[in-house]
């Protein structure tokens, strides 16, 4: 065999060994170490209502109806088996078009002026499964959900800083509220009135 | 989403804090994991059983071969691993991919490129992205530390044609460096909330109690070596903007962290190879100029866009905003990582051309893992060159006279990466067939364009998403495109290790160009700034350029 069919020989035997190492027994040791230190995190941090399975708390879920408060647009309708952004550029029509569209569904759905519907509740997400809001889209949001759910102002605004981002990771991002936690604390609550 | 200055500022100054503890022990840890002559029983083991001799001092000949035919059977494997994974174990139900679309993925993972031409949740199981993808992120950026430590030695050698062992550089750089950073990495992610399981949890909606599936899968421990590789390719197709790869603007500022970490500490590991620990520092201080500058203008460039046209919100997540975004996509296209946590193709028109213009510097600030460091000693013979022409005398780097031979081999270095990106961005404008890909009209179209060539003749993999590269002809151009920006350089350095350790050293006197302090870190920055800002200038003006001032 020639030098260069040696190389290759060596190559195939070199590549198998080390993905037994980097490929099967590193992502086997890093699962064992998550579900040893941190099984919640590592299983997709999975929130249940009444026992039930009923999301993770870091992706955004669809959500009809005025009891619930709205996550951001989304490029792939919140279907966490995708991702993705919508990758309009900054210059396109389509992004003016689309962002003019969100802008009116969501004041005519809040009941406010087009203008004071802030801009992350018209822009789609990077990841489509964006769960945060801002505190102003969060706040616009709460008198329909309060009147909706029965639960009243005070209520729904207690609920609403329950799921609001605070302290170091608020600073390094922007302060945010977790529609998805949100939800389903606003469910558990009419649950047990 | 308005920039908070001191938020942007405070996490800067974080990082540069945490990396500026890190690099000197890391780098030592670096100079002797590379010079010792002890192999680990692990490593013992792997000789043995591959049938490599740990023994043999490779000429840079022999030293390419073996990278060569690392990297060819590598991508063979990955290529078919992908067309067979049908009938595969661990496919979570898919099929055989498109061979046009395996070819490019394979390319593209094992040239450290990581550019995603197509879509994992709907494209790879759990099978295919952590035994094949997850393999090459640990080998092909070791591959890049080879290569660098190999040039070093050719520097610091004399009157040897021999620059080291391919295979021992490989597995030490896999198994001494980037698996236990990986561990470290990958433990620290799942904490911030990413995902490490073997497949999704079934659910039922709260609102409309609709079956859904959480996705899951080896995420963790493929996001820690993505980003300390400076891979970049995105266990879901969202990337680092997914929550699940990146839940917290806490984990968002860890990775950022992750992938600058080996970059930033190999001029540590150069300076004590070279025996001279200044001329790190000076090679080092031109990086973190140029990640502070470009950082500081591109957080400038989202913060001001904020106010006018469509404003900051389309592509970022809301739990980053516009700083973490700011950095993260800086320190990707500085970095060979091309990973994003925002959607890139949605910057604000000048943060976007400055992340072109990130990774047409050639990525050296502080560039991918070993490819950052040689390419910036690349410049800096360029710039000893320049040096030697002004003061009429012939050149010398290290001891080591920069004559026409070392000077050829550099001088295809540097016009290497731009012939790929520019011709791969003509031929695509000029046939209106392949131009339909990028879909946007006017300049915004062009820059998909541009952005798709420049990503893979640098190896960075990011994307101005926009633009779809699935079909053939340009799933075929843009590996093509991958493989030549990444083995063309690589030969080309190796060569120049080899002839530069053929060399006698030659003693420094009064007239020796000094290769460390200010003046030369200088004149090091401003030859990288002049090469790329002189080739490029035009496509940047047509492109981004037009569309930050076409209103």
């Amino acid at each position: 065999m020639n030098a260069y069919g040696r190389q290759l020989l060596t190559s195939l035997r070199f590549l198998f060994f080390t993905t037994i190492l980097l490929g099967l027994a590193y992502p086997a040791l890093v699962f064992g170490i998550g579900q040893l230190v941190a099984p919640a995190q590592a299983n997709g941090s999975i929130i249940t209502v009444s026992g039930q399975p009923a999301g993770s708390s870091l992706l955004a879920q669809p959500v009809t109806g005025p009891a619930y408060f709205y996550p951001r647009p989304s490029a792939v309708g919140w279907d966490p088996s995708t991702s993705s952004a919508s990758n309009l550029g900054p210059s396109q029509r389509a992004l003016a078009k689309a962002i003019a569209a969100n802008r009116a569904v969501v004041a005519r759905r809040e009941d406010v002026p087009p203008a004071s519907v802030p801009l992350d509740a018209v822009t789609a997400s990077g990841s489509g499964l964006d769960p945060d809001i801002s505190v102003a889209y969060a706040a616009q949001q709460e008198p329909r959900v309060a009147g909706a759910t029965g639960l009243g102002n005070a209520k729904v605004r207690e609920l609403v800083a329950a799921s609001t981002s605070r302290g170091f990771n608020a600073f390094l991002g922007q302060p945010s509220v977790n529609t998805t936690t949100l939800n389903a604390a606003l469910q558990q609550a009419m649950a047990r009135p | 989403m308005e920039l908070n200055t001191f938020s942007f500022m405070t996490q800067m100054a974080m990082l540069a804090l945490a990396l500026g503890i890190v690099h000197q022990p890391f780098g030592a840890y670096l100079a002797r994991t590379f010079t010792s002559r002890r192999h680990l029983a692990l490593e013992r083991g792997l000789y043995r059983l591959s049938g490599v001799d740990p023994q043999a001092d490779q000429h840079w000949k022999v030293y390419l071969r073996s990278l060569l035919a690392f990297s060819a059977v590598s991508i063979l494997v990955v290529f078919l691993g992908q067309l067979l994974q049908g009938v595969l174990p661990l496919n979570q139900g898919h099929g055989a991919v498109d061979p046009w679309i395996a070819i490019n993925t394979a390319v593209s993972f094992a040239t450290n490129t990581n550019w995603q031409t197509y879509v994992p949740e709907a494209t790879l199981g759990l099978g295919v992205q952590m035994l094949l993808l997850a393999v090459q992120n640990f080998l092909s950026a070791a591959v890049g530390l080879a290569v660098v430590v190999a040039l070093v030695r050719g520097l610091v050698r004399s009157e040897t044609s021999r620059i080291g062992n391919f295979w021992v550089d490989l597995a030490r750089g896999a198994i001494r460096v980037l698996l236990p950073l990986s561990v470290v990495g990958a433990v620290v992610l799942i904490l911030t909330g990413v995902v490490q399981n073997w497949g999704g949890t079934d659910i039922h909606t709260l609102a409309a109690h609709a079956a859904q599936t959480v996705p899951g899968g080896p995420v963790a421990s493929q996001e820690a070596i993505k980003e300390l590789g400076t891979n970049g390719g995105g266990y879901f197709n969202a990337n680092s903007a997914h929550p699940l790869e990146n839940p917290t603007a806490f984990s968002s500022l860890f990775e950022v962290f992750l992938l600058l970490l080996i970059p930033f500490t190999l001029p540590a590991m150069y300076g004590r190879m070279v025996g001279d620990r200044r001329q790190g520092h000076t090679v080092l201080t031109v990086m973190v100029a140029f990640w502070l500058a470009s950082s500081t203008l591109m957080a400038w460039a989202v913060g001001a866009y904020a106010r006018t046209g469509t404003g900051v919100g389309e592509g970022f997540e809301q739990r980053f905003g516009a700083a973490p975004s700011a950095i993260f996509a800086t320190a990707t296209t500085l970095t060979s990582t091309g990973a994003v946590n925002v959607a890139h193709d949605s910057l604000p028109p000048l943060a976007g051309g400055l992340a072109m213009l990130n990774m047409m510097l050639g990525e050296i600030a502080p560039g991918g893992v070993g490819s950052g460091l040689y390419g910036l000693l690349v410049l800096a013979i360029v710039a000893v060159f320049i040096g030697g022409l002004m003061v009429g005398r012939t050149p010398e780097f290290l001891g080591k006279k920069i004559g026409a031979g070392p000077m050829k081999l550099v001088a295809f270095y540097i016009l290497t990466t731009p012939v790929l990106a520019l011709a791969g961005t003509s031929l695509t404008v000029a046939i209106p067939s392949l131009s339909a890909n990028a879909p946007a009209a006017g300049p915004h179209g062009f820059s998909e364009i541009l952005y798709a060539f420049t990503s893979a003749a640098n190896n960075n993999g990011s994307a101005f998403g926009g633009i779809t590269t699935s079909g053939p002809p340009l799933a075929a151009m843009l590996a093509l495109v991958m493989l030549l920006g990444r083995f063309v350089p690589i030969a080309l350095v190796l060569a120049l290790a080899g002839t530069l350790a053929g060399q006698r050293k030659v003693p420094d006197t009064a007239g020796t160009l000094a290769t460390h302090g200010p003046l030369f870190a200088t004149l090091l920055g401003g030859v990288s700034l002049l090469v790329a800002a002189l080739t490029y200038f035009p496509a940047l003006a047509l492109g981004p350029a037009a569309e930050g001032i076409l209103k």
